[in-house]
């Protein structure tokens, strides 16, 4: 049977459930992404200004987001709010919830790398040039900035692709649980179902995440000396 | 909060926490190994270990530790290849930080200027020499900061071991939350144990940071 165990991907529905259980946890992870995206922007502009009480709660936040396991933190918003104040989250809820706390601290931290490094003197050449600051950001900063951060926020989404396999463990029920579901209903027919559909959604995350990360790559190359002043 | 809870659990959480330490250096160590090996072939290009490397950094940066747990330790029993659960997680680990590894070792030899390698070369060192005096240890020590956060990165994907039953932190906390409902205390305590394993390696590695900054000397 083992040689044609293999099979298994392919009767019934087989595999539109296991896309459509990848399209779940895909789906987390891009909602977490667009809302860090957006948070972690005003939270690296935020760390990049000098004001110490604002420095020192960012910097506490970041530092907590990035010694603490997700596995931890959606264990925390799951079960951990449920029993100390009764906030009834539904599992995605709680995933997007902890994905985009610890994805805005990641985006933050990239936006406040990107933001500092701009050489000062990217600022008093605009300045010297007598564009308003406006300007200069506009036009000089954040131009450089963002040609930094594409290539690295992409990477940061296949990163966040990735850890949302850990939603299988506080029961959505997403590629890795339907995986589980088929191996057991095929028990008898399929024994050798464990290899192929793991092996399978192995793949399935590969060809998710590779073109993903060939672009960041492409990005980073491309425009790796475009962002300074030549 | 009900802290004699707290007190009588301790000793287990003790116990997990050993486990989970265990489980992380042995990764560390082998993707160190794995990383250096990797880094050391794409960096000589030797012909067909390049190729290999390359693909095995690709499939191992782009798929889930979780996803390479289940696959090691319920997919391949299938085929008779049975590998008992620590086993299957020191592999999975090392297996995905073998390519982090591999990366921060060659952002590292890549920060390294040619002139710095021809000026050796020029002062009659032969090309280990050079590579043992004079590339290396800039290397190292521009590649600290990466290698210091996949240490980090590692022992928090340390926490996926539960689902292989381990009996890691992760574990010991479902346990009790199981069988106690105790949901505060164990969760608590959970926070409080991945703190002190990591907060002092995440202090420790700005320290060393700072001490090893040498790569910048001259500019």
């Amino acid at each position: 049977m083992q040689d044609l165990g293999i099979r298994v991907l392919f009767i019934g529905n087989n595999m539109q459930r296991l896309l459509l259980g990848l399209w779940e946890t895909v789906q987390i992870s891009l909602i977490a992404v667009i809302l860090s995206i957006f948070l972690g922007i005003i939270l690296g502009m935020a760390m990049t200004v000098k004001n110490p009480a604002l420095r020192a709660v960012t910097k506490v936040y970041l530092e907590v987001m990035r010694i603490m396991p997700q596995l931890v933190m959606l264990f925390i918003v799951f079960f951990g709010l449920t029993k100390a104040f009764g906030i009834n989250l539904s599992g995605r809820v709680s995933a997007v919830i902890v994905f985009t706390l610890w994805g805005t601290a990641e985006m933050g931290d990239l936006v406040r790398g990107a933001l500092i490094s701009i050489p000062p003197h990217q600022y008093e050449s605009g300045a010297a040039l007598a564009m308003t600051k406006l300007q200069v950001y506009i036009y000089v900063v954040i131009p450089q900035t963002v040609r930094r951060l594409i290539p690295l926020a992409i990477n940061l989404t296949t990163r966040m692709i990735k850890t949302t396999t850990l939603v299988v463990l506080i029961g959505v029920v997403e590629v890795l649980k339907v995986g589980q579901q088929i191996i057991e209903a095929n028990r008898y027919t399929y024994p050798s179902a464990a290899f192929w559909i793991y092996a399978a959604i192995f793949a399935l995350y590969f060809l998710v995440c590779w073109p993903i990360s060939l672009v960041a790559r492409r990005l980073e190359r491309k425009w790796q000396f475009g962002g300074d002043a030549k | 909060m009900d802290f004699g809870f707290i007190t009588t659990h301790t000793s287990a959480y003790i116990k997990a926490a050993g486990l989970t330490l265990r489980l992380g250096l042995w990764g560390i160590l082998l993707s160190l190994i794995i990383g250096l090996f990797c880094c050391m072939v794409s960096y000589y290009k030797v012909p067909v270990l390049r190729r290999i490397c390359a693909v095995y950094i690709e499939l191992s940066r782009n798929t889930p530790l979780l996803v390479q747990l289940f696959f090691l330790y319920f997919g391949l029993p299938k085929l008779g290849v049975v590998i008992s659960a620590e086993v299957c997680a020191i592999i999975g680990l090392s297996f995905l930080g073998g390519s982090y590894m591999a990366e921060a070792f060659r952002s590292g030899l890549d920060s390294v200027e040619r002139v710095q390698l021809e000026s050796g070369l020029s002062l009659g060192l032969t090309s280990a020499q050079v590579m043992y005096f004079v590339t290396l240890p800039q290397a190292l020590s521009s590649s600290i900061p990466a290698l210091v956060a996949n240490v980090i990165f590692l022992i928090k994907e340390t926490s996926v071991f539960s689902a292989v039953a381990l009996a890691d932190l992760m574990f010991v906390a479902k346990d009790l939350i199981g069988m106690h409902y105790k949901t505060n205390e164990a969760l608590v305590m959970l926070v409080v144990a991945y703190a002190i394993i990591l907060l002092p390696i995440s202090i420790a590695a700005a320290l060393l940071e700072r001490r090893v900054r040498r790569a910048g000397f001259g500019n």
